[in-house]
């Protein structure tokens, strides 16, 4: 479980399941997250991806950057399709034609996860099968030019909510829970070695485990590709990305800020939130922080 | 029959003679969602599952969508997969019927046709399946439960040779829950008839990682496409085959369509599934009293063949096509193939279309014997509802 970062680093680099050629944005998240989160077992995987950025960056055909097998169905059913793999798996397995121990993992995005393909999640998490579904979690349909979807924070500008969205985004993490898995976990690009550590507790998880991972979108979210990391750092600085796990119905902080930063340091980094910086708006400012505010106490009370 | 002695007759409704055949076939996966009228095959198929009579792994899904979606990444596995449903299941399945075909997955899903909602309607006409002639499945009509349980056997093995999903259709209700005696082959025969499964190119090859369903682009989808057409044609062919091999067993044949007293018929109809059956009865009747009627149920619909029908309605003076479904706007589906089948003739026979039975309307006797007057008497013009009251 320990590792040091550069050890890390060395394992993720040499890991050669998600290679490059793909064509994400200079400075896309999704790469890295992939690339952290299938480090974390030798086990061979089995992938499965929504449509999405991930699915349409990574397999231009005739080309493809999989070094694992990989299948992409449609948008809102990467969980179902995953459910039927892992269902083969377990009938070659019941019948001996199979003997390795193999990981399943779906990606998907929060349009894919959050809102088309949630039945399709929440189904398969119900049934109970031993996949991992990962949610690279961008805030909006990026995809597509950046609509809102129901992962797109209050306030956000996209590109159907040009005034900026006016409701709160859903807590995937609490709908996902609702279905008694074992394993949850938050977690956000810049924090490489939480990420692994969790990707790592996931793929040791009997039966369903999930994943949601902030993703920030350097076309979309509106900062300079060379800070992606920064700005996911400002998410879990300024609380409003907690990084917190819940194993067996217990919860846990993995990351309390030593001095916790205002809102306005995560959004003044980006274009999307910069209406809300305006004086005229700082009531909306102050509504977004209250909400940040108070889901971080009710974190830090069910972790306590 | 060779093997008549051997085969056992069982009082089964089309529900359980096609679970019988899926239990013979004993897929690795079956997902599925119930909706009436498919229910009686996936409920007899849990008990077998239940009582270690298959060892399939039965994947209860929460929709139909994530029924075939489920089928979909099985079959992508390397394994047989198969789902089953029926109407608004169907149609909530559209979008990855595409993505089956488009995979070249050879997925077997039993369909029982039922009304499309609205109104919402459980009973049987076709607008299901017709809704989904173009998505790039097999397409094959069943007139009664020991066709469904036949069938099923020969979609597998198509299914396999030419790597398209098939479709097999039976009646909402007059075939799914009606008891025939259906006889059951040994399971050892159709073991051996449908053999061992071995896909070319699947995802648990984990020494020859595999990208299935990636991106494609105006450089390529053309060409994949293409593909997939010429499949539907070899399919055209292979269907014979298989079925060639299937009448070893069952001493039946398995045509593009039955022909019944069509050869010297003056004039005839065409109409599909359990309402063949009633065609027959009424056929054998008016011959008794010399008029020359006949009748061709289509069986096989994709790929379609045109050729075949053409050169068996040729001689007909005229000709009437009986759809259980409706185009809105345009012509009834069966009609608008028959009549596409027809144009290179010379010398066509007179066309009229009929639409019966919608929302499990029932066909009665005097209502066909009304149609074949109105063709002895030539009266030929605008589509006719039989049974529709104005």
């Amino acid at each position: 479980m320990s590792m040091d970062i550069k050890t890390l680093a060395q394992k993720i680099d040499s890991n050669k399941k998600l290679v490059s050629g793909h064509r994400t944005c200079a400075g896309c998240a999704i790469p890295i997250i992939v690339r952290t989160i299938l480090s974390a077992t030798d086990d061979p995987l089995i992938v499965a991806a929504a449509t999405g950025c991930l699915e349409v960056t990574s397999t231009i055909y005739p080309y493809t950057s999989w070094n694992v097998p990989w299948i992409h169905n449609a948008f809102e059913n990467v969980a179902a399709t995953l459910s039927g793999v892992e269902s083969a798996y377990n009938a070659l397995r019941k019948k001996g034609k199979i003997d390795k121990e193999i990981k399943f993992i779906a990606f998907g995005g929060d349009g894919g996860l959050y809102d088309i393909g949630l039945q399709s999640l929440s189904g398969a998490l119900e049934r109970g099968h031993n996949c991992l579904y990962v949610c690279y979690n961008n805030e909006a349909y990026q995809n597509t030019g950046g609509q809102r979807s129901s992962g797109t924070p209050k306030g956000s500008m996209t590109s159907t909510t040009p005034a900026g969205k006016k409701e709160k985004r859903k807590d995937l993490m609490q709908i996902v829970l609702a279905h008694h898995i074992d394993y949850a976990a938050q977690a956000a690009v810049h924090n490489t070695l939480d990420l692994y550590q969790k990707a790592e507790k996931a793929f040791k998880t009997k039966g369903p485990s999930f994943l949601n991972v902030l993703s920030p979108c350097t076309l979309n979210w509106g900062y300079m590709p060379n800070s992606t990391i920064q700005i996911s750092k400002l998410a879990v600085e300024t609380c409003f990305w907690p990084l917190y796990e819940v194993e067996k119905g217990k919860y846990k902080l993995n990351y309390k800020p030593s001095q916790k930063l205002p809102l306005e340091e995560f959004f003044k980094a980006q274009k999307r939130f910069s209406h809300l910086l305006k004086p005229e708006n700082k009531n909306m400012l102050d509504e977004i922080q209250n909400e940040v505010d108070e889901n971080w106490n009710e974190l830090l009370r069910k972790s306590s | 029959m060779k093997n008549y002695n051997k085969n056992k007759f069982q009082a089964l409704n089309g529900g359980y003679a096609t679970a019988e055949a899926m239990r013979q076939i004993n897929p690795e996966v079956v997902a599925a969602y119930p909706i009436t009228p498919q229910t009686p095959i996936i409920e007899k198929f849990a008990e077998f599952v239940a009582d270690n009579k298959v060892d399939t792994e039965f994947v209860c899904v929460e929709s139909e969508h994530s029924a075939l979606s489920a089928t979909v990444g099985a079959s992508a596995s390397g394994i047989r997969a198969m789902t089953a449903t029926s109407s608004q299941g169907l149609a909530l399945m559209n979008e990855i019927l595409s993505v089956a075909s488009g995979l070249r997955l050879p997925i077997v899903m039993p369909m029982v046709n039922r009304a499309l909602s609205a109104p919402i309607n459980i009973h049987c006409d076709h607008s299901d399946s017709m809704s989904t002639r173009d998505l790039g499945w097999i397409q094959i009509f069943c007139e009664t439960a020991q066709e469904a349980y036949e069938y099923t056997f020969l979609a597998l093995k198509l299914a396999e040779k030419v790597l398209l999903p098939v479709m097999v259709m039976q009646d909402g209700f007059f075939t799914s829950h009606n008891v025939e005696p259906v006889k059951i082959y040994p399971d050892e025969v159709i073991k051996k008839f449908i053999g061992e499964y071995k896909p070319k190119n699947y995802l648990f090859d984990l020494k020859k990682p595999i990208t299935v369903g990636p991106l494609v682009l105006p450089d390529y989808y053309f060409e994949i496409k293409y593909q997939e057409i010429e499949a539907m044609g070899e399919a055209k062919k292979v269907y014979l085959e298989v079925g060639k091999e299937l009448k070893k067993i069952t001493g039946n044949n398995y045509p593009y369509f039955e022909k019944y007293k069509l050869e010297d018929a003056e004039v005839a109809i065409v109409v599909s599934s359990s309402s063949a059956g009633t065609a027959k009865v009424v056929i054998d009747k008016l011959r008794k009293q010399g008029k020359k009627v006949g009748l061709l149920k289509p069986i096989l619909f994709r790929p379609f063949p045109q050729n075949e029908i053409k050169e068996s309605l040729k001689h007909l003076k005229t000709l009437a096509v009986l759809d259980r479904s409706v185009s809105f706007g345009g012509e009834a589906p069966l009609f608008s193939e028959i009549k596409n089948a027809l144009y290179p003739l010379d010398k066509k026979p007179k066309l009229q279309s009929y639409v019966f039975g919608l929302g499990g309307r029932d066909l009665f006797e005097k209502e066909v014997e009304e149609v074949f007057e109105e063709l002895l008497k030539n009266k030929i013009g605008e589509v006719k509802y039989l049974g529709l009251r104005k």
